[in-house]
């Protein structure tokens, strides 16, 4: 177990310094930060002054390093927007990401479980069929249209909800959460549905692909016939066993939602990191772009390392230390 | 226990007392002021938050004419001078006394402000004659001088002196780094910010010893939260979420006009938008038949009813009605036939083939303008390789003059027509800084000579004439592909009472906002 995590800090450290090289390159590609700064009828050599000034004007390599050197003391730079740390910028938006996800995830966990073993032990009801149906649509539909529908219907029609942001927040050890108020819970309801909305379908019908394979199977004609209630098949010889690629698929899609935050949080004019890294984009805020890249690099090492412990805990002939 | 009882019943008057007359506006933006300290930046986000914490010396009326604010009235001594006479008993937040030496001190830092000071390069050292008496000198005699006393917000200079924690100048300018002025503010305004984090809420009470007491303005905090998407700005307004948004994309003025709760207010505004031809990359270009040929080939009165959804006036010159060059002959030409004459005459029947560029997130629905434009003069035989992309990569290529065509939208920080033709039309000069969104590279020394002249013509009708006379010259040269000036927008809830507050430079004076 200990080799294991070392060698994933490793492993997590050679991620992060491909991707800081590669948000690097690329941040050339995106336009001049300087603009962003300074009014239209600002003068060439003034804006000019301000690059050196930003050091800017340096050679690819001398800033590389430069990023190289501040990244080993944990400094990932400076917003040119925010006037303060990257990471600093990113901490502060980051427990609203978290939190919208793990909504989103609890959401896609309560409703794809149920409804996915549902339609794999009855696939000729109704209900299976329907959800079925619903699934093959909500998989078409972009997550911004369902996000505008969402805020049409609830906010503007029905007058139920909030239509954007995040609400009253309580700061609990320098956490702003929106979980603790009503308000706040209100403000999570449409960005969440709207987010698991994505991968909810896939969820129900990897389960119910999974369950219905597992139902075919030897062992469990075996526990039919030994004569054990349906409650035990189902849930403890059947489920248990769909769980493990559900797990693999679940990880790797993690990765996926919060990479779709983007979209969401623009949306609902989330004050998360997705909206702070498109506002980035287009205000070529290079050195949040970077920072951003890294961390989230970094978040993905973290959770596909989970994800492993997790597998090697569910599948016992899974042992993490051999690997 | 009784008197607790009375004590209790005491402050509950007092505080319904307090809270009667208290209204709350919820103001939705597209973005937030990206810093306290006004001279930082100069956009129009900037100003508009200028004008809720500082007063300036004049504003703009609704009538395009000034309105005294800090300076009481004022004179013109000679051809260099303005004498300001400034109101008294004025009180900054931070409760320090309003005179002449904080105008000193804020023109001061103005001239050395990266954004304000080619805006300031005419003015020389002000002079304060008494602490409520100021005369601004210009080194030569200059007709702008009031359009820009509607720039000096006089900041609090004592409060600005000294040093902050950090051992820094607390009159520091920092554009990316921390500084004193970025998070402190001390105003004359009618606002004074009571917190703030960045893109996600600001929030503004009112001044209790606000000089202006005739102002009908009764809103007694601001909640600015900016909102970046257009739908979700408009679903912010129409779900009762927030009282006031701007702006407001002309997709959703339908959807605005019919609700019952909102009502919607747009105003023709002072941004035009251009396509220029540059003629050191395409010889074609120099032959002034073949510009006209361009300029007629594309139906610009189409493009603001189909694509501005009528949100924009067609435009056939530089500035808008209203502004000292505006002549009411210039109209836009549409006539395909000529178009396609012109471009015979030229020796181009056949056309040739151009790269054009354009922002997709600069101006309003610029890329499907940008599509259009490509189409329309297709139709005379000039095909268009069109490329559009974000502003952020759009303005170093715009630098480069990457491309045949290139759209560029123009607001005049002056108000004034001359600032068109000096960054837009005049011959591009690195030194002084003219033509420096020049990428037609139109070149004429008459008009530049006009255009030098009137800035220091101080006879209004006189300087008027020269100013129409350039847009004459443009207009026959076709130097460049008008297209329309784009409209502002607002929407509210119907108590609140917008319309009086707007105006052409998109200033909403939200210190005189009613809310019934």
């Amino acid at each position: 177990m200990f080799a294991f995590i070392v060698r994933r800090i490793i492993q997590a450290t050679v991620v992060m310094l491909v991707i800081g090289f590669i948000g690097f390159s690329v941040k050339h590609q995106l336009g001049d930060p300087v603009r962003d700064l300074v009014g239209i009828s600002v003068s060439m050599k003034e804006r000019e002054a301000l690059r050196d000034q930003l050091g800017l004007n340096d050679s690819f390599l001398t800033q590389y390093g430069r990023f190289l050197a501040n990244a080993a003391r944990g400094d990932l730079g400076h917003s040119f927007f925010f006037k303060k740390p990257a990471l600093d910028v990113i901490f502060t938006k980051a427990p609203a990401t978290i939190e919208l996800v793990f909504v989103s995830s609890l959401i896609i966990l309560l409703v794809s479980v149920p409804v996915g073993l549902y339609s794999a032990i009855y696939p000729k009801r109704f209900f299976s069929r329907f959800a079925m149906g619903v699934s093959i649509v909500g998989v078409s539909i972009p997550v911004f249209l369902t996000a505008i529908v969402l805020i049409y219907v609830f906010a503007v029609q029905l007058h139920w909800l909030p239509s954007f942001g995040r609400g009253e927040t309580v700061n609990i050890m320098g956490w702003e959460s929106g979980l603790f108020t009503l308000d706040g819970l209100k403000h999570l309801i449409l960005p969440s549905i709207a987010l698991s909305s994505i991968m909810l379908p896939l969820f129900i019908r990897l389960i119910r692909a999974e369950m219905m394979e597992v139902l075919e199977t030897e062992y469990i004609k075996y526990a039919w016939a030994k004569g054990l209630s349906r409650k035990r098949v189902w849930l403890v010889h059947g489920f248990k066993n769909t769980l493990l690629p559900v797990i693999t698929v679940g990880g790797v899609q993690l990765g996926i939602l919060i990479a779709f935050t983007i979209l969401t949080e623009t949306v609902f004019q989330w004050q998360g990191m997705g909206f702070m890294f498109l506002e980035a984009v287009e205000r070529s805020d290079t050195a949040l772009l970077v920072a951003y890249l890294v961390v989230v690099g970094a978040l993905f090492v973290v959770v596909n390392t989970v994800v492993d412990i997790v597998y090697g805990l569910v599948n016992p002939t899974v042992t993490i230390a051999s690997r | 226990m009784k008197q607790l009882k009375y004590i209790a019943l005491v402050l509950v008057m007092l505080l319904a007392a307090g809270t009667v007359g208290a209204k709350t506006l919820k103001l939705a933006m597209d973005a937030d002021p990206v810093s306290l300290d006004p001279q930082v930046q100069l956009s129009g986000g900037m100003l508009q938050y200028s004008h809720m914490v500082f007063d300036p010396l004049v504003r703009w009326s609704k009538d395009m004419t000034f309105e005294n604010r800090l300076a009481e009235k004022w004179e013109r001594l000679d051809e260099n001078t303005v004498r300001f006479y400034l109101r008294k008993g004025v009180k900054f937040h931070s409760g320090n006394p309003f005179t002449a030496k904080d105008v000193l001190w804020t023109l001061a830092r103005l001239k050395k402000s990266q954004d304000f000071k080619a805006l300031f390069e005419p003015f020389t050292d002000a002079v304060a004659v008494d602490d409520f008496t100021v005369d601004l000198k210009t080194a030569k005699p200059y007709a702008l001088l009031l359009n820009m006393a509607t720039y000096i917000f006089p900041m609090d200079s004592v409060f600005y002196t000294g040093k902050d924690v950090t051992g820094q100048d607390k009159d520091a300018i920092v554009k990316t780094g921390s500084s004193f002025a970025l998070t402190n503010a001390s105003g004359t305004g009618p606002f004074k910010v009571t917190s703030r984090e960045q893109g996600v809420k600001m929030v503004f009470t009112r001044f209790a010893d606000y000089w202006d007491k005739s102002s009908p303005g009764n809103v007694s905090e601001i909640i600015l939260t900016p909102i970046k998407k257009d739908p979700t700005r408009v679903a912010a307004l129409l779900s009762g979420d927030v009282d006031f948004i701007m702006p407001v994309s002309p997709q959703d003025f339908k959807i605005v006009g019919k609700a019952k709760n909102a009502k919607l207010t747009t105003m023709s505004g002072g941004r035009i938008i251009t396509f220029q031809l540059n003629q050191e990359r395409r010889p074609e270009f120099k032959d002034v038949r073949v510009r006209q040929a361009m300029v007629y080939a594309v139906n610009n009165a189409a493009i603001v009813k189909k694509i501005m959804k009528g949100t924009a006036t067609a435009a056939g010159q530089q500035g808008p009605e209203g502004y000292a060059g505006y002549k009411e002959s210039l109209v836009p030409r549409y006539d395909v036939k000529k178009a396609k004459e012109l471009m015979k005459a030229a020796g181009f029947e056949k056309g040739f083939e151009v790269s054009m560029m354009a922002p997709n997130n600069r101006y309003v629905s610029d890329e499907k303008i940008a599509e259009a434009v490509a189409v329309m003069l297709g139709k005379i035989g000039i095909k268009v390789h069109l490329k559009t992309m974000p502003k952020a990569q759009y303005w170093p290529l715009f630098d480069e003059r990457a491309a045949d065509i290139m759209m560029i939208g123009w607001h005049s920080d002056t108000e004034d027509s001359g600032n068109f033709s000096e960054f837009l039309t005049m011959c591009a000069d690195k030194e002084k800084g003219y033509g420096q969104y020049n990428s037609g590279n139109y070149c004429n020394k008459k008009l530049d000579a006009l255009v030098l002249d009137a800035q220091t013509e101080t006879d209004l009708l006189k300087r008027g004439k020269m100013l129409q006379e350039v847009e004459q010259i443009l207009y026959d040269d076709a130097a460049f592909i008008p297209l329309h000036w784009q409209h502002l927008s607002w929407a509210a809830k119907n108590n609140v009472k917008l319309e009086a507050i707007v105006n052409a430079q998109n200033f909403p004076y939200f210190g005189d906002l009613v809310v019934e």
